[in-house]
């Protein structure tokens, strides 16, 4: 159940990071605050979007869809069940590998870095060790109808 | 499990409030630096020059830092220029600051330009906003951007930041507007060769100024 809150809270926070980018990549709110970062290189460099979409969206579906499952997940139905540790295990993986090929494109293709788009790639490789963390020490029974024999004398 | 959710709600609000915060506060692009002033001084400057002094023949050019055209011209085109034209000391290559009307950061790149050749880097600023030239495609408001590529051309920020506070440019890029109209610029990029303007049906290429200065050579001896 710990697993489950931590990664839902870290969703959370990953989701409005991720809306952030999403809403200045549609010419909300002006100026990223980015102290003297890279963020202004980053989001207009023809990495910042992907097949027509501003990458910060993908990190919203992400992160929503990750927080969708982890509350599902705390749901009393779901609780000792193994299927959404698994499915949040398999969306934070695919997470941690995009951010982990964003953060290799601003470090040796872009060559700036946008602190906002680190934030999101920690807390998704927060999110993703969390999610092994849970894969590994989680022990779920299995669901029964029949009450285990008894073996004492 | 309560207390989860309830602190899962006080999380979110907290959130909410710091986005809101984070969409109203931003700064935006001086204004002093990215309007036209209403009066307008010849301040004696001619323009950032490449080349040498003593080329016989000179290339002024009009540009609009905002230009697709002008970008790519720049990207593709000059490098070989340079190389084939003013290196060899044939030709000395002039800017002038030409901001269209319907560019929205145009005059705002024309003084961030100024503001870096103040520190002797308007080339190395000249060459981050034509090869960065994403910009000029997003609308969106590039002050930071144009302080990040600043910082990447070698330039001092906290002078940089007071020069474009400042707007103290943005007369001299007027002025050179003003300039253009006079000569019947209507466009960028627009190229007077020693003084004739140069009409072309496309984009003007290396080759094409390679002929044209070798012409203008030609008539000179």
């Amino acid at each position: 159940m710990r697993h489950r809150q931590t990664i839902a809270v870290l969703a959370l926070i990953g989701w409005f990071v991720a809306l952030y980018l999403g809403l200045h990549a549609l010419g909300i709110g002006g100026e990223l605050k980015c102290g003297t970062g890279g963020c202004d290189t980053v989001q207009t460099s023809r990495w910042a979007e992907l097949l027509g979409v501003p990458v910060a969206f993908y990190g919203v579906a992400g992160y929503a869809a990750i927080l969708a499952v982890a509350l599902v997940g705390l749901q009393p139905v779901w609780l000792g069940r193994r299927g959404p540790t698994l499915l949040l295990a398999a969306l934070a993986t695919g997470g941690v590998l995009f951010s982990g090929w964003l953060t290799y494109l601003e470090l040796f293709v872009i060559n700036a870095i946008c602190r906002w788009c680190v934030t999101s790639a920690v807390i998704m490789a927060a999110i993703w060790v969390v999610s092994l963390h849970a894969l590994r020490t989680t022990h779920h029974a299995p669901p029964s109808t029949t009450p285990a024999p008894r073996t004492d004398p | 499990m309560k207390r989860f959710y309830v602190m899962l709600g006080v999380l979110t609000l907290a959130l909410v409030a710091m986005l809101v915060y984070l969409l109203q506060t931003n700064p935006s692009a001086p204004r002093a630096a990215t309007e036209a002033p209403t009066t307008v001084i010849d301040d004696g400057f001619k323009g950032y020059t490449l080349g040498s002094d003593s080329a016989p023949i000179e290339v002024v050019e009009y540009v609009d830092f905002e230009c697709p055209v002008c970008a790519s011209f720049a990207v593709v085109q000059l490098p070989t220029i340079q190389q084939q034209l003013i290196a060899t000391g044939r030709v000395r290559w002039r800017y002038r600051d030409f901001p269209l009307a319907i560019h929205k950061y145009s005059f705002f790149a024309a003084h961030a330009a100024q503001c870096a050749g103040e520190q002797g880097k308007f080339f190395e600023m000249h060459d981050q906003l034509f090869s960065n030239h994403g910009w000029a495609q997003t609308g969106q408001n590039p002050t930071g951007l144009f302080r990040d590529l600043a910082k990447a051309a070698g330039v001092d920020l906290a002078r940089y930041d007071a020069c474009m506070n400042s707007g103290r440019y943005a007369a001299r890029i007027e002025f050179s507007r003003q300039e253009g109209l006079q000569r019947n610029v209507n466009g960028t990029p627009t190229f007077y060769i020693n003084g004739t303007e140069v009409h072309s049906a496309r984009l003007p290429t290396s080759d094409d100024f390679k002929r044209w200065v070798d012409s203008v050579a030609t008539r000179r001896k």
